[in-house]
């Protein structure tokens, strides 16, 4: 029997809630407040919530000041780039240890997880060194490489949690037919396996575009993403709040967006199937 | 079902994930253990000199370290208590009916897809300054005089910064862990007469108590990496009041230039890790046979 809830009580935990999910959210909203006010007014003390002269200057003049289109384009060239070759490594592989599992499967899939919990600081001067001698530092190729390898362990692993679920009678089915290996894979089990390549896809991008260890350390100029553009700021530049803010708010908005359709796949992705 | 035939299809089909990782893993883990027993300069390539156990032995003796290592023992720890216990206390709270749990939710959850460096400049600047910092403008309301967050608790700052990231990850995995929670057992526990805390303590937290250790230990994993927020907020400084295992082999290898002695902290930070690493990958283990 399910306790009737008074509406007073749930009243009590709306306002609670409301009141604590605002609070966290705050700084976001700040930003996005500030990046349309004037410098002067960014720092007016008082500060104004709401009532200040609109403007969207600060989003021309971070523009026009900056490259801000190449490094939002090297952002999702290395996002994406780096997912859709992570994905097409790692469809193949899912697909046999989810399908053909063998006596070390359970092993490839805990080695694979467990490059993952190697400190990028244990190998930051190879890797550093290893694209100075090639020519590679500076280079958007550089990172697709090293965010598709970085990410590869989880993008395995969750595409694996996805196809266990698809019910292998189905490929056995396709196999009698005389399908291919290959056909099999592609006309079969992807269109089932879409669901699961498409959130892992999103959970990847939204990773990699926040990826800000490597990006730091391997850009400079040309091919710097925006977590390191944004980085710039950290000198007096970022004293001028409101061109900070329009900048920020640039390069969050789309993830934050993305994220919000990524809730469940986040808990699946980056708890490797711990917790569903 | 296999066949030997599609087996050996399987074993093809994984290779390519394989070879890869483990060239990722071992190429540049190999150079780094090499590069540690070298007296090795980036100021003067090609007079590198055997140094024995000599990097090691100044990275573990140099003050920096053990100043590094507490910190990222206190930025570990400290963020672990304040997301974990906060997030226990959001989860509780989300999972009760409300108004709009939707978009409550998705206001907590938010944070979690701010890149690194834009939250520490945005906390930094726009509320941690002691001048124009909204925090300033507060205590000035209140006739109080700002504090110099970043100058006079760099660590702490730091902490609240990236508690703030890793607190929607803490919430949305343990909230996911709550609903699968039995209510009737809730139910029938009040019925009996168990109090909130009674119930509380031994209904709802020993059945989070699994996703608490995975919270825990995946933070872990990327909380000993934190990088970003302390590049752009303090340097690592005043001093080494903000460094962390990982800013020191940075500072170490591509601002000082010293190959060798960076190399010696990486191995440490890897061994570190490694221990942390090990708890996570048995139970991760143990759920996969389950």
């Amino acid at each position: 029997m399910a306790r009737a809830v008074t509406n007073q009580r749930k009243l009590v935990v709306t306002v609670i809630a409301w009141s604590i999910g605002i609070a966290i959210f705050f700084p976001i909203l700040w930003t996005f407040l500030t990046s349309f006010k004037t410098e002067a007014e960014a720092i007016a003390s008082p500060p104004s919530f709401l009532f200040f002269e609109w403007t969207t200057e600060n989003y021309t003049e971070v523009q026009s000041r900056s490259n801000y289109p190449l490094h939002f384009m090297n952002s999702v060239i290395i996002s994406l780039g780096s997912t859709v070759l992570g994905l097409l490594i790692a469809i193949p592989a899912a697909w046999s240890m989810a399908f053909v599992p063998g006596k070390r499967t359970k092993d490839v899939l805990m080695w694979m997880l467990s490059t993952k919990m190697l400190p990028p600081v244990g190998v930051l001067i190879p890797i550093y060194l290893i694209f100075r001698d090639t020519g590679l530092l500076d280079t958007r190729t550089a990172l697709v490489i090293v965010l598709t390898l970085i990410n590869l362990p989880i993008i395995v692993w969750m595409l694996y949690t996805y196809f266990k679920e698809i019910p292998g009678e189905i490929l056995e089915a396709a196999r009698m037919d005389g399908a291919t290996l290959w056909s099999e894979v592609i006309y079969v089990l992807t269109p089932m396996a879409v669901p699961g390549i498409a959130s892992t896809l999103l959970l990847n991008v939204i990773l990699a575009w926040n990826e800000a260890f490597w990006t730091l350390n391997l850009t400079a100029a040309k091919a710097a993403p925006l977590t390191a553009f944004i980085a710039s700021y950290s000198s007096p530049e970022g004293l001028f709040y409101a061109k900070l803010s329009a900048a920020s708010t640039m390069a969050i908005a789309p993830i934050v967006i993305l994220g919000w359709f990524s809730q469940k796949q986040l808990v699946r992705g980056l708890t490797f199937g711990a917790v569903k | 079902m296999a066949t030997a035939h599609s087996k050996t299809a399987a074993r093809f089909m994984i290779s390519p994930a394989v070879v890869l990782l483990l060239a990722w893993m071992i190429v540049p883990l190999a150079m780094t253990i090499y590069f540690s027993f070298l007296r090795y300069s980036l100021m003067s390539p090609g007079e590198e000199t055997f140094a024995g156990w000599d990097n090691y032995r100044y990275f573990l003796t140099d003050p920096a370290f053990f100043s590094a290592f507490t910190n990222t023992i206190v930025l570990v720890v400290g963020v672990l208590l304040i997301t974990v216990v906060l997030g226990i206390a959001l989860a509780n709270l989300l999972d009760q009916p409300m108004w709009g749990q939707g978009i409550v939710r998705i206001l907590v959850i938010a944070p979690f897809f701010v890149m690194p460096t834009v939250s520490a400049l945005v906390w930094k600047n726009m509320f941690m300054d002691p001048v124009n910092g909204l925090f300033a403008h507060a205590a000035k309301a209140l006739g109080l005089q700002p504090f110099e967050f970043l100058t006079h608790a760099p660590l702490a700052s730091i902490i609240m910064i990236v508690s703030w990231q890793w607190l929607p990850f803490a919430t949305l995995i343990l909230l996911t862990a709550m609903q699968s929670l039995d209510q009737e057992q809730l139910e029938a526990a009040e019925m009996d007469g168990a109090s909130w805390w009674r119930r509380f303590f031994y209904i709802v937290l020993p059945h989070l108590s699994r996703a608490i250790t995975v919270v825990v230990l995946i933070q872990t994993i990327f909380l000993l990496s934190v990088f970003a927020e302390i590049l752009v907020t303090t340097n690592g400084g005043p001093g080494t009041a903000s460094t962390n295992i990982t800013y020191l082999v940075y500072a170490q290898s591509l601002l000082q230039f010293d190959v060798g002695g960076g190399s010696a902290g990486g191995i440490v930070a890897v061994i570190l890790a490694n221990i942390v690493a090990i708890f996570l990958m048995r139970m991760i283990g143990k759920n996969l046979e389950a």
